[in-house]
């Protein structure tokens, strides 16, 4: 047994792809070591800027000699058959036997497969590996690249070490001879070492200024900038991201702290420690100590950096250098201390210069930019948003302070329209939030237009806020207009201000609408436009705040906006046309039709309107064709988009950590637009679900269901509708039929039982008569704890039921009873949720 | 005569010019037209395609009109130079190579930090990109180092390595001086500031401000128009020229504010389309020559 060493050199590997790389080669090392039948035990990788490593611990000297058999042409089939078939298999024809297949001689190859050296077999392995190493990006260089077909590489590969036991593979790639000599650090040991294999390859290399192992030199960084700040008096705000960006930029990580000019701190924190971050690779630091738990020892923190937004930020920076320098990294510190500061001036003078224009100015140059070619630009999406954003809370669905979440584990009874716990306070405040959110929807683009933001996409928003407070707009404005994007991905902070809650949810309802109305549509993999994530965190909006939002309502008031605009854009309609249609569209008054409640209403004001314009006779043909189309388009997308939400809330609370079989059963009823009432059902489900027994009654369920299915149960259901559907779970999935099913039950129930039932039996058919109509009170008044709770009354009846009454009776009646019964217990648990879809 | 890259910008070009004609390389003078980086020049955009061995350095004016900052901007400057080496195939050593020019003006990467960090270049108007490093000296981007994949829209055969070095950047880090107009020009007191300026002072006001647009407009027009004579005539040279030309009027216009962000779009597909044509006719011209010469290439 030898171990393996392989170490692929090359000029510098961009950081970014370095654990890729890492997995990469293992990858394709095992995926040899498998092809050539050579059993391998535990493979580490490493990287660096310079090199990509492997060792293989116990590799075999050679591999087992190994017999196969190929089953070949049966006897006195052609030649040109048969010696086809020899030489696939690389045999002679005497080499072959025949023997019986199926009563038929059939001629057999047995081919003899002698054991290979190890390291013959990877030594055809490396240059195999080089080949079909996958790089995000690769390229060709030097003399051989005079042809296109030459080794292509992320950068260009200049050695290779390969070592078994002590013994080197030999091989060659485009050129590069395997060989026992690497190199240690570019500047403090130039020349070439000497590896004697797997064993002192890591030592020899750190002798030479190299840490092979990223790990760490990632530790070394997060320890030794976390020491550097704390040397003084400072701390570090982590960034995993950084730490492992600069592992992947030094082959001997030094951390250093510097210090820049004061005045600096005058620019937001978050710039600077963009700037800082993203150019410069630096960490920023913080004058109040590290907060417990946010850097505790071995903790391996996000990724993402911490925000610095919240402490004070100290004038101060660690950067990692690369070398040990001879004067102690003080000319190092110097040199990076003035490019940072070249880069704050910049930002400086952009913080500057931005805050001379107001927003409202900054804002009307939105009309330059194109928010999508028919779409129209970014000015009329703004628009739109504003408008929204003042009738989401005209209507009521986004208020002054939050509903409280109906069907609480307390039960208490729910809110309706008419009996909301807390009122809103005036009308004037009212008056002023919609406001508010106009005001904030009609600037939060505006940003997009400055310097700042040109320089720092990232700080979109933000600075918006920053500006807003600078101009001294209202502090509900500036907080909108910098969280109106939020939350951005999974463990963002939802905005829960009112003011912020309407320009997010309109920015995001515009988005999606919008697309879907010009039928851009999300499919498979492919979501140009990111409406996954915006109907996601427009879900993450709706779930925080407990909002009502009836979603076909904001559909029409969404989606008419958005299609006429596009309306007004398209170049399908014929010119002439086109002129008398945007001098129609344009005399619509688009905020009244929003206000419309039934999507009709709004048609026949659109076909109203179409008299009052120029040429009343065509226009009043044109309005109604035009209209009715629209309405076509409109009736067909809306349920899409109603999926389409359902879909992404089900996505967003499952990376709540919601269980999906919950979010499944509750679903699965169907007919349900409003976001609020089905999270309130899911987590009563869930809540019952985990006690003894929701898991009791959920047994019993499948029990009764198994039964019913084995027996092809129909009972009344089946006599009700034969519908031709297999499951019959599914008609009473159909809100019309399960009334008429439920009332022919109740006749049935009502016209009692032909026999005296057993004990249980009757028991159960009481406890089935109580908790029916409890269950649909309580999902009525949407208080779903209770029906959970009436749920929980039929369970001892049932396990009771099981223990002690036979289903499959001899007498038939009684069976038929029993078996009503159960699809009885069935459908009333189906009317809080199908269970059916619950695992466990 | 002794140099003192240390203290004088002409001497710190004088060195890169001696240690690089010691490698070989054509030391050759800037191209006699404006243009916006040191790529431009046919020593590298041009050379850059076909087989044939190609070294050489040189020294190119840039000019930038939208970073013009009226002289008042310590960093920024609507004309700087740019020091471009081209070394066609690249050779196998040259990022010691690279790393020698740097000790000879007087960089000791055992005191200074220097890393390769992943920077891929691209321009669209050239059709062309290739992957590489921004160079860093203590955080600092001094050089930007490529290998070139394609030029023109054709893949290099072979691929050439492209060094070029921000000359008053590095200028003013081995200087130690904090605003390029303070830098020592000749090491005996003349300012780049005495040299230039003036010059940035009046060209950012004739970048912004003063520039005819109509004639502007005209240029740009005539200029595409003489490129596409001078392709219809099978000189791609000289129809390369009219791109470079196109191109800086392009962002003179830019600079003055007079073209929409519909209309940019628009002119950068017409500069590139100019440039692309410059080279496919070069290509065509010179490829069955090439083939000849170098069979492999052609394959």
């Amino acid at each position: 047994m030898s171990d393996f060493l392989l170490e692929l050199r090359s000029e510098e590997i961009p950081a970014r792809m370095q654990a890729g790389a890492r997995g990469e080669l293992e990858k394709l090392f095992r995926r040899e070591m498998d092809a050539a039948g050579v059993g391998i035990g535990e493979v580490t990788v490493w990287s660096t800027p310079r090199r990509l490593a492997l060792v293989a611990r116990g590799l075999p000297e050679s591999t087992e000699a190994v017999r196969e058999e190929a089953k070949g042409p049966p006897e006195g089939a052609p030649d040109a058959a048969i010696d086809g078939f020899c030489r696939k298999n690389g045999v002679g024809r005497d080499q072959l036997e025949l023997r019986e297949v199926k009563g038929r001689p059939t001629w057999f190859a047995v081919i003899e497969k002698p054991g290979r050296a190890t390291r013959d077999l990877l030594a055809e392995a490396i240059p195999a590996i080089a080949r079909d190493f996958a790089w995000p990006k690769s390229m060709r260089w030097g003399a051989a690249s005079v042809s296109t077909g030459s080794l292509r590489w992320v950068r260009p590969l200049s050695g290779i070490v390969a070592i078994l036991g002590e013994d080197l593979v030999e091989c060659a790639v485009d050129g590069v001879r395997s060989g026992y000599a690497t190199l240690g650090h570019r500047f403090h040991c130039p020349g070439e070492i000497t590896i004697g294999g797997a064993h002192d390859y890591a030592e020899k290399l750190r002798a030479c200024h190299v840490i092979v192992d990223h790990e760490e030199r990632a530790a070394l960084i997060r320890e030794g900038a976390r020491k550097a700040a704390a040397d003084a008096g400072l701390a570090l705000v982590e960034d995993e991201g950084l730490v492992i960006e600069n592992a992947g930029l030094t082959e001997w990580p030094v951390p250093l702290l510097g210090r820049f000019d004061e005045a600096f701190l005058d620019v937001p924190p978050e710039v600077i420690q963009l700037t800082a971050r993203t150019n410069q690779k630096y960490f920023v630091c913080t004058r109040a100590p590290a907060q417990a738990g946010a850097s505790g020892e071995g903790e391996q923190p996000h990724e993402a950096p911490a925000s610095a937004g919240t402490q004070e930020l100290a004038n101060a920076f660690v950067c990692t250098a690369n070398i040990e320098a001879e004067d102690g990294g003080a000319a190092i510190v110097d040199g990076n201390r003035k490019v940072l500061a070249a880069r704050l001036s910049d930002a400086r003078f952009f913080w500057e210069q931005d805050r001379k224009t107001s927003l409202a100015d900054h804002a009307s140059k939105l009309e330059r930019i194109t928010f999508h070619e028919k779409l129209g630009t970014v000015a009329d999406k703004v628009e739109r948003v504003a408008k929204l954003a003042r009738w989401l809370v005209e209507e009521g669905i986004v208020r002054e302070s939050p509903l409280p979440l109906a069907g609480g584990a307390g039960g208490g009874p729910a809110s309706s329209d008419s009996d909301i716990p807390s009122p809103n306070p005036s009308r004037k405040r009212e008056g002023d939030l919609a406001n508010l959110a106009e005001q904030a929807a009609r600037l939060a683009k505006a940003d997009l237009v400055t310097e700042m933001v040109g320089e720092f996409p990232e700080l979109q928003g933000l600075m918006g806020g920053y500006y807003a407070r600078a101009e001294g707009l209202p502090d509900e404005v500036a907080d909108a207009i910098r969280d109106h994007y939020k939350p951005v991905g999974q463990g963002d902070e939802v905005p829960t201000a009112p003011v912020t809650v309407a320009v997010s949810l309109a920015d995001k309802l515009d988005t999606v609408a919008a697309f879907f109305a010009n039928d851009d549509k999300p499919t498979g993999s492919k979501d140009p436009y990111a409406l996954r994530r915006a109907a996601i965190s427009l879900a993450a909006v709706v779930a925080q705040n407990n909002l009502r939002i009836p979603l076909s309502v904001v559909y029409r008031a969404t989606f008419l906006p958005a299609r006429l605009n596009l309306r007004l854009d398209n170049s399908e309609v014929p010119k002439a046309q086109r002129a008398i249609d945007d001098d129609y569209f344009k005399s619509l008054d688009l905020f009244a039709l929003r206000q419309a409640q039934e999507a009709e209403n709004v048609f026949e004001i659109m076909e109203d309107r179409a008299h009052r314009v120029a040429d009343p006779t065509k226009m009043k043909q044109f309005g109604r064709t035009r209209a009715q189309a629209i309405l076509t388009e409109y009736e067909s997308s809306e349920r899409e988009f109603l999926d389409f939400f359902a879909d992404r809330l089900k996505v967003q609370q499952r990376e709540a950590g919601v269980r999906h079989d919950l979010i499944d059963a509750v679903f699965a009823l169907g007919n349900e637009d409003d976001l609020v009432r089905l999270l309130a059902r899911v987590n009563a489900l869930q809540a019952f679900i985990e006690t003894e027994d929701g898991a009791n009654l959920l047994a019993a369920y499948k029990r009764a269901s198994n039964i019913l299915k084995k027996e092809d149960w129909r009972g009344i259901e089946g006599e009700i509708a034969q519908t031709g559907e297999e499951d019959p779970l599914a008609i009473v999935d159909d809100p019309d039929l399960a009334a008429v099913v439920a009332a022919k039950m109740a006749e049935r129930h009502a016209s009692g039982l032909s026999y005296t039932p057993e004990p249980a039996e009757k028991a159960l058919i009481d406890a089935l008569h109580a908790a029916e109509p409890e269950a649909a009170r309580a999902v009525e008044q949407e208080d779903f704890a209770a029906a959970m709770a009436a749920l929980a009354s039929l369970r001892a009846p049932i396990d009771r039921f099981f223990d002690e009454v036979t289903v499959n009776a001899d007498e038939e009646k009684k069976r038929a009873a029993r078996l009503d019964l159960l699809a009885r217990f069935r459908a009333a648990v189906h009317k809080v949720a199908d269970f059916s879809r619950i695992e466990g | 005569m002794d140099r003192n890259p240390a203290e004088s910008f002409q001497d710190m070009i004088l060195a890169l010019h001696d240690f690089w004609s010691a490698q070989g390389c054509l030391i050759l003078q800037p191209y006699d037209m404006r243009m916006g980086a040191g790529t431009f020049h046919t020593a590298t955009t041009l050379r850059a395609l076909g087989p044939e061995p190609w070294n050489a350095a040189f020294v190119q004016p840039c000019r930038r009109p939208t970073d013009g900052r009226y002289g008042e901007n310590p960093n920024r400057l609507q004309h700087y130079y740019q020091y471009q080496v081209i070394l066609k195939p690249s050779p196998a050593d040259i990022q010691d190579l690279y790393l020698q020019s740097l000790r000879v003006i007087g960089i000791d990467p055992l005191l200074h930090d220097i890393r390769f960090v992943e920077d891929d270049w691209e321009s669209p108007t050239l059709g062309a990109w290739g992957l590489g490093w921004e160079v860093w000296c203590d955080g600092m981007e001094v050089t930007q180092f490529t290998y070139f994949q394609q030029m023109g829209g054709f893949d290099c055969k072979p691929v050439a390595g492209e060094l070029t070095y921000g000359l008053e950047r590095l200028a003013m880090y081995i200087q130690g001086v904090d605003n390029v107009y303070d830098l020592d020009f000749n090491g005996r007191g003349v300012s780049y500031g005495d040299v230039f300026l003036e010059n940035e002072k009046q060209m950012s006001k004739w970048n912004f401000e003063v520039a005819d647009t109509d004639a502007l407009f005209d240029l740009f027009r005539k200029a595409a128009a003489e490129c596409r004579n001078c392709l219809d005539n099978n000189v791609p040279i000289a129809a390369y020229e009219q791109a470079i030309e196109a191109s800086h009027v392009f962002n003179l216009l830019q600079a003055r504010g007079v073209i929409s962000v519909q209309e940019r779009a628009s002119y950068m597909a017409q500069v590139r389309d100019l440039a692309r044509g410059s080279c496919e006719a070069y290509m065509a011209k010179e490829a069955p020559r090439w083939a000849e010469k170098c069979p492999e290439w052609s394959k």
